[in-house]
């Protein structure tokens, strides 16, 4: 009986909706832009967080990677340019986190080159990588065909390589890969291996050096090509000498570039930070390495996007807020003129909750046919955007649930006074109101 | 929901249908106090003719509103159908308005994006009844005051008459125990006056209670018993 009820009220209100098309029109307009912007901001906020928590994720959640930098206070200090700068994490380093760290589960010590290889009369940038077997352990690199690098390899200082992908493409275009050679300073190395590149995308590469790196320098390589890590210190030695402006070279000496201890489990991740940072102090005068942690990256951009997600919301929630005032202003300008229809229905035997609910029935109707319109058009958006803009975007069921429940609370809490003031009137002025 | 099986049982043809006792109202006007009734005392029997007359300002508007419920007496009583209707809220007031007054108004008084049917079930509709019950009731009565052709149509595609009779058919659906009819006329052609004071004279002869506020002479004199009001008290001729 009391749905029945409803749906005559319902009824009767799609009717005075209808004899002010556009009017109702209009007022929709302010609700339909809210609840879609509290969609798309929604959706753009979300995917912006997930593909940022993808490429964290990628770095592996349960390392920690130790990377030589050029320690600052160095350069002033040796202000003769001839001598050697000896700086940077050392095989000692490697084997100190494998011996003293019980739950290091492994430790992989890297030198990263930047070099040119060439195959052929082609010739493309790439970042030869001197590792170990069980790199794989800590990258999220995949094998697509042969093997990767193995014992034998190591201990013998095979002159073998493992590329990925993107090498493949640029340098072997049609051919296949496997048992070809690769020349790489003077040096041919056979292709043993094809792996999945380890695209960590702009983000990821940002994050992993802690601030994004100048096109040019290390970013202009077009893919990874790895060495036994004894067959990089046989062939490429451990200095490398740069030659800078006018004034001469500067000479370093750099033994790694990077050792990845990867841990049993997640929770073990700091504490073995904390640990590793204190043994690499002992061992470390000048300030010559950084530790990332990929796990408190995760943590920080998490905490990134909830700001920017709270930013994002509050613009959608003022808008919504814009157009549930612009519906309460509607809605109170059709009270006022609909005054002597009010009172004719007083008159003829309308409670007060009647008027209100027909009132409010009405504004429901406006806001949730709004509410409807804005969560298409809200989840067209964010189609467009990953379409045109090329930013991720996800569309979760909680936001299209949050943005039809906001907009029916709207229709309830602006829709109440109007409807109160409606039933309020004395039914004697109504009467009487011209 | 339903509202409509609560009529009183316990009135009979003799007590008086409707019955005011030492009815004042008062306004107040800033600190004056402005006296609009008096001690008014009436008493209508049921199936009677009662026209109310009197000069403006003599608060026969507020005598109006008072026997149609809108309006709270100051002080008194005011039985309706055996019921002190002076002592009820709100929501009560609702329900003795929808179910036992049956109003005519001066303009009419139509909703007008309503058709003649769904303003005539109106009333119904806030007793709770079904839509298909409502309906059928409302072209019932559309039909019975000459307006089955017109069921569909728009109180403004309808003329002053044609409007009046949808609002005579609206006072009736409930099957109110008195029909209050303030100036119905009024705003009406002579031609068109007569029909609805000839639909009215046919209800009082259906038995009807009808009780008509007017300044014409011409309906006073077909009602069967005139009530003067003169400054907020009733002097009977």
């Amino acid at each position: 009986m009391f749905v029945f009820h409803l749906k005559r009220t319902a009824k009767l209100g799609i009717k005075s909706l209808w004899m002010h098309k556009l009017r109702s029109t209009l007022t929709t307009l302010g609700i339909i832009f809210g609840v879609s912007s509290v969609i798309a901001m929604l959706a753009i906020g979300e995917g912006a967080s997930q593909a940022t928590q993808d490429q964290i994720a990628r770095l592996g959640s349960r390392n920690i990677i130790v990377k030589t930098v050029s320690p600052p206070e160095d350069k002033e200090v040796s202000g003769q340019n001839q001598s050697m700068r000896e700086y940077g994490l050392t095989y000692l380093d490697a084997e100190r986190f494998r011996d003293s760290m019980p739950n290091a589960e492994v430790v992989v010590p890297s030198r990263r080159l930047p070099q040119q290889a060439w195959y052929r009369n082609r010739k493309v940038a790439v970042e030869v990588i001197g590792t170990v077997p069980w790199y794989p352990e800590i990258s999220p690199i995949q094998l697509k065909s042969g093997r990767f690098l193995g014992s034998i390899d190591m201990h013998h200082k095979q002159a073998v390589c493992v590329i990925d992908e993107n090498v493949v493409k640029e340098l072997f275009v049609f051919d296949d890969p496997l048992d070809l050679d690769v020349k790489i300073r003077g040096d041919y190395y056979r292709v043993i291996g094809v792996v999945s590149p380890e695209d960590l995308g702009p983000t990821g590469k940002g994050l992993e050096n802690g601030e994004p790196k100048p096109k040019g320098q290390g970013g202009a390589n077009v893919g990874s090509i790895y060495v036994p890590l004894t067959t990089v210190k046989n062939r490429f030695g451990e200095t490398s000498i740069q030659y800078s402006g006018s004034s001469g070279r500067s000479v370093e000496r750099v033994e790694l570039q990077e050792i990845t201890v990867k841990v049993g489990a997640m929770n073990e991740v700091l504490p073995t930070r904390d640990i590793l940072e204190t043994l690499l102090n002992r061992f470390h005068k000048k300030d010559d390495y950084q530790v990332v942690v990929p796990l408190e990256l995760l943590k920080q951009a998490k905490q990134t996007q909830r700001i920017f997600s709270i930013v994002l919301g509050s613009i959608a929630a003022i808008s919504l807020l814009v157009g549930g005032i612009g519906i309460m202003n509607i809605m109170l300008a059709t009270v006022s003129e609909r005054t002597r229809e009010i009172g004719i229905r007083r008159a003829l035997g309308a409670r007060k909750r009647d008027i209100v609910l027909q009132f409010l029935s009405e504004t429901l109707l406006l806001t949730l046919l709004g509410g409807i319109l804005g969560i298409s058009l809200g989840s067209l958006v964010p189609f467009l955007v990953t379409h045109f803009g090329h930013m991720p975007t996800v569309i979760t069921g909680g936001s299209l649930l949050l943005a039809f429940g906001i907009s029916g609370m709207i229709g309830v809490i602006f829709g109440l006074y109007p409807a109160y003031r409606a039933a309020n009137m004395d039914p004697i002025q109504s009467l009487r109101h011209e | 929901m339903i509202r409509h099986n609560d009529k009183p049982m316990n009135f009979n043809a003799d007590t008086p249908i409707l019955l005011m006792e030492r009815l004042c109202k008062s306004y107040l006007l800033g600190a004056v106090e402005l006296k609009v009734l008096r001690e008014v005392a009436l008493a209508i029997n049921s199936g009677e003719y009662v026209a109310i007359m009197g000069p403006s300002g003599s608060g026969k508007s507020t005598l109006l509103n008072m026997i149609g419920c809108l309006d709270r007496p100051t002080s008194g009583d005011y039985w309706l159908g055996g019921q002190n209707v002076a002592l009820l809220d709100d929501d009560e007031l609702s329900l003795i308005r929808g179910s036992r007054i049956g109003f005519i108004f001066q303009s009419f008084n139509l909703i007008n994006q309503l058709n003649v049917v769904e303003n005539i079930e109106v009333p119904m509709y806030y007793q709770g009844y079904s839509e298909h019950q409502s309906a059928q009731r409302a072209r019932e009565l559309a039909t019975m005051v000459g307006l089955g052709e017109r069921l569909g149509h728009r109180p403004s595609e309808l003329s002053g008459g044609q409007q009046q009779r949808v609002a005579i058919a609206r006072a009736l659906v409930n099957d109110p125990l008195i029909i209050l009819a303030d100036e119905p006329t009024g705003n009406l052609d002579s031609e068109s006056g007569t029909e609805i004071l000839k639909i009215l004279m046919d209800l009082h002869r259906q038995g009807k209670t009808l009780i008509v506020v007017t300044h014409d002479e011409h309906i006073a004199e077909s009602a069967g018993r005139i009530v003067e009001i003169f400054d907020g008290q009733i002097r009977h001729r």
